[in-house]
């Protein structure tokens, strides 16, 4: 028999299980529910078999792990070889308590770090700003000048472990920080590895924390590529980010070609830069969510590595292999957690993270249970970390590459995952491309729309949230949480006025003007912006003089 | 009750991006037939009092994750009553730790709506509260 013939064969098969064995079983137990869906609202059948995977083709889609086009992972022996770095992303009041806090997980066991910055410093505002009113060290540290850098990592060998930083419109300065904090202590910048997240343009999407208009903010962001092409070849310069979009209430798939869409654009802008796409790509790393639902979240990291090889390779004529890499790391889903019963949170986890494993990622962070409630404690933080440990260590779901390929549901899923992506690159494209896209409110509109419809599926019950809307208990469930030290104002603020009393403010005005004039010219910003850190200016005086250059963005209001 | 629809200003107060919450209520709110006005985010103490006076609403809703209402709530209260609308329901939602929510009451926010809450309670809470 030919291929087509089985095919046929097979459908006539399943139309008569339908008809026969499926009908008879509904006439006495019709199923649950008229309908099923995921996550995300997408349609789930009964049953898949090989008639929905009839257009696989093995070479072609899915290929061998390190080999385009990638489906099966980026690496030839993925996590046999190498572990995903675990990376918990942690980050509250001053310097200090974050540092103790990083080598408590350190301690326990975490691989990477990643800091969560607070709001100020996340709206380029020193803790002492009028702006920084309530805000500080509220969602992640306090980073206002150089000195708070070197307090936040003292003592941890930078040179050894890669570093990643949860920050957007101020990252060029941050980044510099870092940088700047380990050259004084000896380090030279071509040692340190690490990711900036610098990914301006879900910030109008999803998170945002924009400050200035797109065009000069998309500036900045290529100068980092520039720069660290040049200066720090095991550096990420960017993770483009899914995660913001997703927690925002985005579907999975808008999720993926919203984020993918971006990363295009960031391509296309470092091309226009005149940089050579071999130059800078192999840098580009992504940072997606990973939510409740299992297979839809696996589908989705599948498709995203499958579909980035190829736009690299196809549309931008990248030739280096590394350039067509979907490299990736992970959060488990913030907005999946409840307040109510938050023990339960800590099981949600652990299958987000086991998503984030068989979808073959490189990096993970897993929620802790509180985090529905307040910033993590050291106990709930624990738990998630060791989570991570456990998937790796105990499960066995790493001992071979891609276990759920082949599974003609999980492939058929991969397919409309990529399908969806491509119709909303088409989508994005007729508006002009993303800029536009922001500008007239696409994206915003469409995560609102998919956001009230998983509210309203939520307030009908015909999504079960349980402890919320299912199985909620009259007497909340009381845990531990996280208190910060009261005084950590203070010490915050006498570091940097102590800062302010003991630089060279000669110097810090020199550098500020240096900078001013570089920002108004085409001159890549990286080396003014050290320049400017090294003599102490704060984060308010650096990102005050692009202030003043730039001007600063107002989002069309939607709802 | 009046034959007026019931107006309401959803605002974002402080730095605090995170604006799911807010729109979702603002959308929930304007399909149960209340008017709804949306200041977006960043909005300062005296943005937010403002905007509540020019648009003489009957209920302004809060939404903030940031942590920082303990510093910004105070201020609204008071220039709320500086512009003698003492008389507005205030709400709020968002990551409201529940050892606030005394001092949160006490300046006069009545209701607070944690992660979870379903629309419909907020609907029914404000047609049951505003005067």
């Amino acid at each position: 028999m030919s291929e087509q013939e089985e095919r046929k064969s097979l459908s006539e098969r399943r139309d008569l299980w339908e008809e026969t064995t499926l009908q008879g079983s509904l006439d006495r137990h019709p199923e649950r529910m008229a309908k099923f869906m995921t996550t995300s609202g997408a349609p789930v059948e009964r049953l898949y078999t090989p008639v929905d995977t009839a257009n696989l083709d093995y070479l072609r889609d899915l290929g061998f792990p390190g080999e385009y086009p990638y489906t099966r992972g980026v690496h030839a022996t993925m996590h046999r070889g190498r572990l995903w770095t675990m990376r918990m992303f942690a980050g509250f009041g001053t310097a200090e308590e974050t540092n103790a806090r990083y080598k408590y997980l350190l301690e326990h066991g975490e691989t990477g770090l990643s800091v969560a910055f607070d709001m100020p410093t996340l709206y380029g505002y020193d803790s002492d700003a009028p702006e920084a009113l309530g805000e500080f060290g509220k969602c992640g540290v306090a980073v206002s000048s150089l000195a708070d850098m070197e307090v936040l990592f003292d003592g941890i060998p930078v040179d050894k472990i890669t570093t990643s930083m949860t920050i957007n419109s101020p990252a060029a300065v941050i980044w510099a920080m870092y940088i700047a904090m380990a050259e004084k202590r000896g380090i030279p910048a071509e040692a340190l590895g690490g990711t900036i997240q610098n990914d301006i343009l879900k910030e109008y999407i999803a998170q945002k924390e924009f400050i200035f208009p797109p065009k000069p903010s998309m500036r900045l962001v290529v100068d980092t590529f520039e720069y660290g092409s040049r200066h720090l070849p095991r550096w990420n310069t960017i993770s483009i980010s899914g995660y913001h979009i997703r927690e925002a209430g985005s579907t999975a798939a808008q999720e993926l070609a919203f984020t993918l869409a971006d990363g295009l654009e960031y391509v296309r802008w470092g091309i226009e830069r005149g940089l050579d796409v071999d130059e800078f790509a192999p840098r580009l790393s992504f940072f997606f969510n990973s939510h409740n639902d299992f297979f839809e979240e696996i589908a989705k990291f599948r498709a995203a590595r499958r579909i980035w090889a190829r736009e690299m390779r196809e549309t931008f004529g990248a030739t280096d292999p590394r350039s067509w890499l979907l490299r990736f790391h992970t959060q488990t889903a913030g907005c999946s957690l409840t307040a109510q019963q938050p023990e339960n949170n800590i099981v949600r986890t652990a299958w987000q993270a086991l998503a984030a494993v068989l979808g073959g990622t490189q990096s993970l962070h897993t929620n802790s249970m509180d985090e529905a409630l307040a910033l993590p404690s050291e106990y709930a933080v624990k738990i998630a970390l060791r989570t991570q440990q456990l998937i790796a260590h105990e499960s066995g779901v790493v001992n071979t590459i891609d276990p759920l390929a082949g599974s003609y549901f999980v492939e058929a899923m991969t397919n409309r995952m990529e399908e969806e992506t491509y119709q909303y690159f088409r989508k994005i494209e007729a508006l002009g491309g993303v800029i536009p896209a922001v500008e007239r409110g696409f994206f915003q509109r469409e995560i609102a729309e998919a956001a009230y419809r998983y509210q309203m599926e939520i307030d009908t019950r015909e999504r079960v949230v349980i402890g919320v809307n299912e199985l909620a208990e009259a007497e909340p469930v009381r845990i531990p949480l996280l208190e910060m030290d009261p005084a950590g104002y203070e010490r915050q603020v006498a570091r940097l006025e102590w800062v302010r009393r003991e630089r060279d403010s000669e110097q810090v005005g020199a550098t500020l003007d240096a900078l001013r004039q570089a920002a108004r010219t085409t001159e890549n910003t990286m080396p003014y912006i050290l320049d400017c850190v090294r003599a102490y200016a704060t984060l308010s005086e650096i990102m005050g003089v692009f202030r003043e250059v730039f001007g600063e963005y107002r989002e069309p209001t939607i709802i | 009750m009046t034959d007026r629809r019931i107006r309401v200003l959803i605002a974002k107060p402080g730095l605090d991006g995170h604006d799911r919450g807010a729109k979702v209520i603002a959308r929930a709110l304007r399909d149960a037939g209340m008017e709804v006005v949306y200041t977006g985010i960043r909005q300062t103490p005296e943005m937010i009092a403002e905007a509540a006076l020019q648009e003489d609403v009957d209920v302004v809703g809060m939404s903030i994750l940031s942590g920082a209402h303990m510093a910004l709530f105070p201020r609204v209260m008071e220039l709320l009553r500086q512009n003698d609308m003492d008389d507005v329901l205030v709400v709020t939602g968002g990551i409201i730790p529940d050892e606030d929510v005394p001092a949160l009451n006490e300046m006069g926010i009545r209701g607070i709506f944690g992660p979870g809450t379903p629309t419909d309670e907020i609907v029914d809470f404000i047609r049951e509260n505003v005067a």
